[in-house]
């Protein structure tokens, strides 16, 4: 069992706040992805949960053990890094075996538990090579195996797939989930990429300015954005906001046009992903601005009411510049966001 | 036909630049190896050789000169009082250097630029004036005269250049390999050792001979500071005023040899140091 709790967590350097009073619990083998843009403190939560920086304030939990005073090697963590950290002067088996030769385990069991976790990560035939004669994903396979043979309660991964190129990303995206799902740890996971994050993620947490902005399952941070910042950052492209005046009775104008929506006083944002607005009889007026033909859709910008509106159509339309369009928000997928709060109003 | 007539006019702008920066090159030849050549030259004739004229560009290999120094009296005391100041210099340099290198490279403090700049200032600082005090002092405190006092004052001298070639040395490392090693179970000492050390090995021998040469070519402070047991280039400066000019060529030519040999075997790394070419 290693749950991972961390509470009311702050870390300042000097006069800069990096992280605000950060609540977070992760439960035992859940895959938790930290998201944000950079600068948001991302890293600096997974190192402060890793014990390579230190808290100004708060306290972190691992299994039901407070860890913030220990040293790493005491938490029970592994870790892998952006950049692989695989140690230039051992070979590869001594590199997946060197945590275990620090434990001091069997020469026998070493050899085992590095074989097993070569074997996993498709490395076995590179284990008397040295890191200078790995490719950059066969290095990062070496940083996921030596964190494994680890056997830890976590493993910490910070933007492990962001140096290697966009097809290998894909192949170990793939291969990273079948492999922490079977290993049965807790796993946080730090990155920019949102498509990375949907496609591992058990929950997402989404960070922005040193603050959890939301921490939810994908399709629930996808769907139900908490706060305006979360549905204009997830999505590619992301959530449309037209400006909404209050009408009474729930009844608001956007665009000139009358939608349904909640009751709530002074004026709201009324948000629509691209992908859920359609071609209708009645809707939102919209002049074409640009046409993106991407494949399978079309993705259309255009102009409603003064701002500028993504939707994305099917790619049989033929669509001209300056053609007026009526598109018909689907009426389960509206969002309302309250302007000064930023935050969803439902 | 195409590439033909692109290729001509870009040769030609390259020509003159290929020229001065070859006569660049054989200029600073020429300038640090003639004179080690006439020194060997000089040093391998016989004094007739060396004192007629015109003068011959061809060694003779006499060993006349050489074997005078094999049995000078208080030589070999002095060779070896060179090798066993250089060496306290090479181990002494390299023990306070390198913990200095090392949080220069991995910690943030106030002040890190100013040390950093007063390091290399204290190049500046001219030994001569230091001379008199320094002296007053060691006979004061009973290190005038022996071989580790002037290895005291030959590592002050060889630090600057410990601290900032270890410097570089670590800033090589990325600070990673020793964080992994933290998350693997390592100490900070043991991600040193296992980790950091191997890895900064060559590099540091490399600056530990280099603080040797700059003890063994010292010569200043040795002349000062010892009467009896004087290093080789003290001994040779007081021996040689009134020499020969072939002894004075063949004693020039055993200081510079041992040096030239140090600095040849570690020129890779020294290249390193300076940022020329990182590994």
């Amino acid at each position: 069992m290693a749950e991972i709790q961390i509470k009311n967590v702050a870390k300042a350097f000097g006069s800069y706040t990096a992280l605000h009073d950060i609540n977070l619990t992760i439960a035992d083998q859940e895959f938790m992805v930290l998201l944000g843009a950079s600068g948001c403190g991302k890293t600096t939560l997974l190192r402060i949960v890793a014990g390579l920086e230190t808290a100004t304030t708060g306290e972190v939990w691992i299994g039901g053990r407070r860890v913030d005073h220990l040293p790493p090697k005491d938490r029970g963590i592994a870790m892998v890094f952006q950049n692989y950290a695989v140690f230039p002067h051992l070979t590869v088996f001594e590199n997946i075996g060197f945590g275990l030769r620090m434990k001091k385990l069997p020469e026998a069991e070493v050899k085992r538990r590095v074989e097993r976790t070569a074997t996993l990560m498709h490395i076995e035939q590179l284990l008397g090579r040295y890191s200078g004669e790995l490719s950059g994903g066969q290095r990062q396979r070496v940083a996921v195996a030596r964190a494994l043979a680890m056997e830890p309660d976590v493993i910490l991964m910070d933007e492990p797939l962001s140096n290697l190129d966009a097809l290998l990303r894909l192949e170990m995206r793939a291969e990273l989930k079948g492999v922490l799902a079977e290993s049965k740890t807790t796993a946080i996971y730090v990155t920019h990429d949102q498509v990375e994050a949907m496609s591992l993620a058990d929950r997402i947490s989404v960070m922005h300015q040193g603050r959890i902005v939301q921490a939810d399952k994908p399709v629930a941070i996808y769907r139900n954005p908490a706060a305006e910042f979360v549905a204009g950052f997830i999505g590619n492209p992301p959530m449309n906001f037209l400006p909404a005046d209050p009408r009474g009775d729930g009844k608001w104008m956007v665009a000139g046009q009358v939608i349904d929506g909640p009751t709530h006083s002074g004026a709201l944002k009324f948000a629509i992903r691209p992908e859920d607005v359609k071609l209708g009889d009645h809707g939102l007026p919209a002049t074409v601005r640009l046409v993106e033909p991407l494949g399978a859709h079309l993705l259309v910008t255009c102009d409603v009411g003064g701002t500028l509106f993504r939707a994305v159509l099917d790619s049989d339309l033929s669509l001209k510049l300056g053609d007026t369009l009526t598109l018909t928000p689907q009426g389960d997928r509206q969002r309302w966001f309250d302007p000064a709060t930023t935050l969803a109003v439902a | 036909m195409t590439p033909v007539t692109t290729a001509a006019p870009r040769a030609a702008t390259k020509a003159p630049a290929r020229r001065v920066y070859a006569a660049s090159v054989l200029l600073l030849s020429v300038w640090v190896l003639g004179p080690i050549y006439l020194l060997f030259v000089n040093t391998l004739s016989s004094p007739e050789a060396v004192n007629s004229f015109p003068k011959s560009f061809i060694p003779q290999f006499d060993l006349g000169s050489l074997a005078f120094f094999a049995k000078f009296d208080g030589m070999l005391a002095a060779l070896g009082n060179s090798v066993i100041v250089a060496a306290m210099t090479m181990v002494m340099s390299i023990a306070i250097g390198a913990p200095a290198g090392y949080a220069l490279s991995r910690f943030e403090f106030r002040g890190k630029e100013l040390f950093r700049l007063l390091i290399l200032l204290t190049r500046a600082f001219p030994l001569p004036l230091l001379a008199l005090p320094l002296a007053v002092l060691f006979i004061r405190t009973g290190l005038d005269d022996t071989t580790f006092g002037l290895a005291l004052v030959h590592t002050t001298l060889a630090i600057p250049f410990a601290v900032l070639i270890t410097f570089s040395l670590f800033s090589g490392i990325p600070i990673e390999l020793e964080e992994a090693a933290w998350t693997l179970g390592c100490t900070r000492l043991t991600a040193f050792t296992k980790v950091v050390l191997p890895l900064i090995l060559p590099g540091i021998t490399a600056s530990a001979i280099f603080a040797f040469v700059i003890s063994w070519n010292e010569v200043f402070a040795a002349a000062v500071l010892t009467i009896e047991n004087r290093t080789l280039t003290a001994f040779l400066l007081q021996k040689l005023g009134d020499a020969p000019i072939h002894l004075k060529f063949a004693g020039g030519f055993i200081l510079v040899t041992p040096a030239l040999i140090f600095i040849f075997a570690v020129r890779k790394y020294l290249f390193a140091m300076w940022g020329i070419a990182n590994r």
